[in-house]
């Protein structure tokens, strides 16, 4: 299942690392990274559990602090920036955690309004009400707009996860391992939303998955992380077609539609 | 699969794991100290969180009412009852009133519900924060532009401040009342005549003492819960440790506090 080409302006960068370096304690995590993201690109991060790739993309949206290097965000440095500056740079950025992070306690008309109520505060009740049924269409899950997360299915909150954060219609998108935890069907149907969300919102986006298949369908550039540093980067077919013996294995072991 | 080290003698890892604990418990004790200097830095600037304080206030109200009503009503009802035979030996049970009056208002109303809070309220505080932690929603709600601390910890603990001393007030009347149902069962007073027996004994510094106290009491099991739920780690291990936490720490707190303030307010007297 090839990816359709995408719009990628190659000339703007949206994100740009630098020498990024993160440690837990003793633990080396991320040893130097060096990342461009182009704008309406769809960047996929694939490596084993524990290699950092969610560390990355918590570096990334502020949510951790680096200890070396620079991480600019849509022209903003955020490892130098104030928590103000912060906080309105995070609304241009959408992030979907991997375990969706729905609120429990709010309805989905509640979880999408959240963000929204919070951020727009000159919003009348009925832009509200037409941005939350956008949404939910884009998404494909109008129909449990009064539902609450916990009778949502893993797949139906993934999406709705993945709605809230385009109801502020972020420029970057974030994904956390967004096929984590799926039926390979639902994972298809996630990978094409990821896609249809590149072309219609006009984002640029990384992916974090250890999914094979997710990084081919979504995936306009791979990064390869391994040991702490990024082994290998282009397109799909160029990081697997090695004799590289620490990539190899991952790839072997993986099942490609 | 690693083997187990047996090279280190049983001794040599309890001292170090003494010793782990005491630096765990400095750590613990200054982070605490950041967190409520966060509260104060943070609960007081714009834009505050009305809806959310009023909200909060309600469930912290819903959540105590019926059990501070049972307690309180069975809290006075029981005191009066065991206080009568010594009272009585001295043919002293007119005191009644007045005895019970000042036992609850100064120390059993605001202890009681501060117990019962801490239990019903602080416990459901850490293990709400604390499940909005390992599930990411804390983080959710941090990348969309609002600060969690302000909307999450400050709208808590302020509600838990205001709410915990009209609770104490309610729990004190209802255990005049359970005073009074066994008073009047057995010497027949009125409710007018009770009701002023009660009062005349209190002084102006038994309602500031118990209000301060109350207060006190409030802010500590809010800051206590959301403290124990904020920081919660090790996924629904850490929820359970986290609800328990802030049960154990806030009871054992007000029962430290409670001496302090009585033996400051004994300083007034």
């Amino acid at each position: 299942m090839e990816k359709a080409k995408a719009n990628i302006d190659h000339k703007k960068k949206v994100i740009k690392i630098k020498g990024l370096e993160k440690s837990f304690e003793d633990y080396a995590v991320l040893r130097g990274i060096d990342l461009d993201l182009y704008q309406g690109e769809n960047l996929v991060v694939l490596g084993r559990s524990g290699t950092g790739k969610s560390v990355l993309i918590k570096l990334i949206s502020g949510l951790l602090k680096p200890d070396k290097g620079t991480i600019e965000v849509l022209g903003q440095d955020i490892t130098k920036i104030s928590e103000k500056a912060l906080q309105e740079l995070r609304i241009r950025i959408g992030f979907s955690f991997q375990s969706s992070a729905l609120y429990d306690s709010m309805t989905v008309r509640k979880n999408l309004e959240f963000p929204l109520v919070r951020n727009r505060k000159d919003i009348t009740r009925q832009q509200i009400d037409t941005e939350v049924e956008k949404v939910l269409d884009a998404v494909g899950l109008s129909q449990t707009i009064n539902q609450m997360p916990a009778e949502l299915s893993g797949g139906q909150r993934k999406r709705i996860g993945i709605a809230r954060t385009l109801i502020l219609n972020p420029e970057i998108m974030l994904y956390d391992e967004p096929t984590a935890g799926l039926d390979p069907i639902t994972c298809i149907e996630i990978n094409e939303l990821i896609n249809e969300v590149q072309q219609k919102y006009d984002t640029s986006s990384i992916i974090i998955t250890h999914d094979l298949t997710c990084a081919k369908m979504t995936g306009d550039r791979i990064a390869m992380l391994l040991d702490g540093q990024f082994q290998r980067v282009g397109t799909f077919d160029e990081v697997f077609n090695t004799d590289d013996e620490r990539v190899k294995p991952f790839f072997d072991y993986n099942f490609i539609q | 699969m690693h083997k187990t080290s047996t090279t280190s003698p049983p001794q040599e890892k309890t001292g170090l794991s003494l010793k782990q604990r005491l630096a765990e418990f400095f750590a613990d004790l200054y982070k605490v100290h950041l967190f409520v200097l966060r509260f104060f830095k943070e609960a007081f600037l714009p834009p505050f969180e009305f809806k959310e304080i009023v909200r909060q206030c309600f469930e912290v109200g819903v959540r105590s009412f019926t059990l501070i009503t049972v307690t309180g009503f069975i809290v006075g009802l029981i005191f009066t009852k065991q206080s009568r035979p010594s009272l009585s030996e001295f043919g002293a049970t007119s005191w009644l009133p007045s005895l019970v009056s000042i036992a609850i208002m100064r120390a059993l109303a605001p202890l009681v519900t501060a117990l019962i809070a801490s239990g019903k309220v602080g416990s459901s505080i850490g293990a709400e924060l604390g499940s909005m932690r390992v599930t990411e929603q804390i983080d959710a709600m941090e990348v969309s532009g609002t600060k969690p601390f302000k909307y999450l910890v400050c709208t808590r603990v302020i509600a838990t401040t205001i709410t915990i001393p009209i609770l104490a007030s309610y729990t004190a009347f209802i255990a005049l009342l359970g005073g009074y149902l066994n008073v009047s069962q057995n010497e027949g007073t009125s409710y007018t005549t009770y009701m002023e027996q009660v009062f005349e004994p209190l002084v102006f510094l038994d309602f500031t003492a118990s209000l301060i106290k109350s207060l006190v009491f409030g802010f500590t099991i809010g800051i206590v819960g959301c403290y124990q739920g904020y920081y919660s780690t090790k996924g629904t291990e850490g929820v359970g440790k986290a609800a328990n936490g802030a049960v154990v720490t806030a009871m054992f707190l007000v029962f430290i506090e409670e001496i302090i303030i009585v033996q400051i307010t004994g300083w007034f007297r």
